[in-house]
């Protein structure tokens, strides 16, 4: 198991235990490196933000995380992601485990051109054998995590598509944490959204980071500062800094975070 | 306060310069007010003390536009790291500017009365103080428009002489009181305005604190020698 003394985990955190640990991570799209030589800690049970401008890499590591790049040709990754202590770099560590443990929420919401109930229910069957009702119940209790129960609870058999962007979106971390996952990582959530639903899915992060450990990449930096326990600065594929987000956003420890954040990356 | 690089949004550079320049502009007009109020008491002029007294609207109209300026920025352009500590730090210099202006009314209040009574010898020594005082607002009113921390903690350190200034003029103005009882009036207006002048010093060394927490991004937590041995006397 992973403690906190060994790694690059962000400075003053109060999170007892490591829940993923980057080591010297390097990601490359054939011969282009996106990832230079990553070390980072990332607390358990807390929000990590990772912020940085476009190209910098951010999105890049969410996806190492669940290794979804590797469903491309030529995409590689060197070094190691260990979750709990496994590495899920490892081709011997099954993707579907992978999948179960490690949810993700993409920019644009993307509900299946299904019901409401079908959305959730969907992943659910793919892992699990369930009767009629536990799956009702494992549903339910998915949709009410998400925050989006009372608004569909009397229309489970419509399709998703007739729901609002924000709508859509918290079923789509329904549908995520409906395989109880651990880790819960997303990319952009809220930058198709309006600021109301912005605010909901805010308020939602706050209540799931009791469950899950979360990782957030976000071009709002006012984001980044309101929903997050830590703040990683990415630039150029490598990790600037890491720390604890009251820290970066009040007195940033390099030049390039306080440039990045107030403004004047020119 | 002055930044290295500029911001790509040019209107928010502009924006964070005049805040700047309305707190220095501020803190000069409190400067010239001490002055003015001294030299009130010096020439015996009742009526340049009103004048004082009158200005002091002046800083106070000021205080106000610098605290709208400052929650325009912070509702407009939500200021992060070191801007959100320049902008935070505006406004409380603002207020310390504003203290220092009261305190030189304070001054030229007493300065009326006084003027009426028989004049004492220590009055001079005032003169001294107050030049004390008004050179540390100065410097660190360079060093906040500078970002000048280790100048900022210069005025801090030496407020010290302005507290000791402050101990021998009361010990003065003591003995006169003990010597001759006619001279107990015009003597505790004298200590009054001694008092304030320390306190104007005192708000040096808040101002040199915030310039520290700006340039630096922590507090001046330093211990610094407290000379006020009046109450032993």
């Amino acid at each position: 198991m992973t403690d906190l003394t060994n790694a690059a985990t962000p400075a003053g955190t109060t999170a007892t235990r490591t829940k993923i640990k980057v080591r010297n991570l390097n990601f490359f799209y054939r011969d282009f490196q996106a990832l230079q030589g990553i070390d980072m800690g990332i607390p358990e049970k807390r929000v990590t933000a990772i912020i940085g401008p476009s190209g910098c890499g951010k999105s890049t590591l969410l996806r190492v995380f669940n290794r979804i790049y590797s469903m491309y040709p030529r995409l590689r990754a060197e070094g190691s992601v260990e979750l709990d202590g496994e590495n899920v770099l490892d081709p011997g560590y099954a993707m579907n485990r992978l999948r179960i443990k490690v949810g993700m929420v993409f920019q644009k919401p993307v509900p299946f051109p299904m019901t409401i109930y079908e959305n959730v229910a969907y992943g659910i069957r793919h892992h699990q054998k369930l009767g009629r009702k536990k799956l009702d119940e494992r549903v339910e209790e998915a949709l009410r995590s998400a925050a989006i129960w009372d608004e569909v609870k009397d229309k489970l058999r419509h399709s998703a598509l007739g729901l609002s962007g924000g709508q859509q979106q918290r079923l789509c971390i329904a549908r995520c944490i409906a395989l109880k996952p651990d880790v819960l990582l997303l990319d952009e959530p809220t930058s198709a959204l309006d600021p109301i639903a912005t605010s909901r899915i805010e308020q939602l992060i706050e209540e799931l980071k009791r469950t899950y450990t979360i990782v957030i990449v976000t071009h709002n930096m006012q984001q980044a500062a309101r929903v997050s326990d830590y703040t990683a600065f990415m630039y150029l594929g490598e990790m600037i800094e890491f720390g604890n987000t009251e820290m970066t956003f009040t007195k940033p420890e390099k030049k390039q975070t306080e440039d990045y954040i107030t403004g004047r990356f020119g | 306060m002055t930044t290295s690089t500029d911001h790509i949004i040019k209107s928010y550079d502009t924006e964070l310069t005049r805040l700047t320049g309305e707190i220095a502009r501020m803190g000069e007009l409190s400067v010239r007010q001490l002055e003015a109020a001294i030299d009130a008491v010096e020439r015996r002029d009742a009526r340049a003390a009103q004048q004082v007294l009158d200005n002091d609207d002046a800083i106070d109209a000021m205080e106000q536009e610098i605290s709208h300026g400052v929650v325009r920025l912070l509702a407009l352009r939500a200021p992060m790291a070191g801007d959100l500590r320049a902008v935070f730090a505006a406004l409380r210099v603002a207020s310390d500017i504003e203290r220092i202006g009261d305190y030189a009314a304070n001054v030229a209040k007493r300065a009326i009365p006084l003027a009426t009574l028989a004049p004492v010898a220590p009055a001079h020594g005032l003169l001294q103080l107050s030049q004390l005082a008004a050179v540390a607002v100065r410097k660190v009113l360079k060093a906040y428009v500078e970002s000048d921390a280790d100048n900022a903690y210069q005025v801090w350190r030496d407020d010290v002489h302005v507290d000791e200034g402050y101990d021998a003029l009361f010990r003065e103005l003591l003995t006169y009181m003990m010597e001759d009882p006619r001279s107990i009036t015009p003597c505790t207006h004298l200590l009054f305005m001694a008092k304030n002048i320390e306190r104007i010093g005192d708000h040096a060394t808040n101002i040199a604190e915030n310039v520290w927490f700006v340039v630096r991004g922590e507090p001046l937590d330093e211990p610094r020698a407290k000379q006020d041995r009046t109450f032993e006397a």
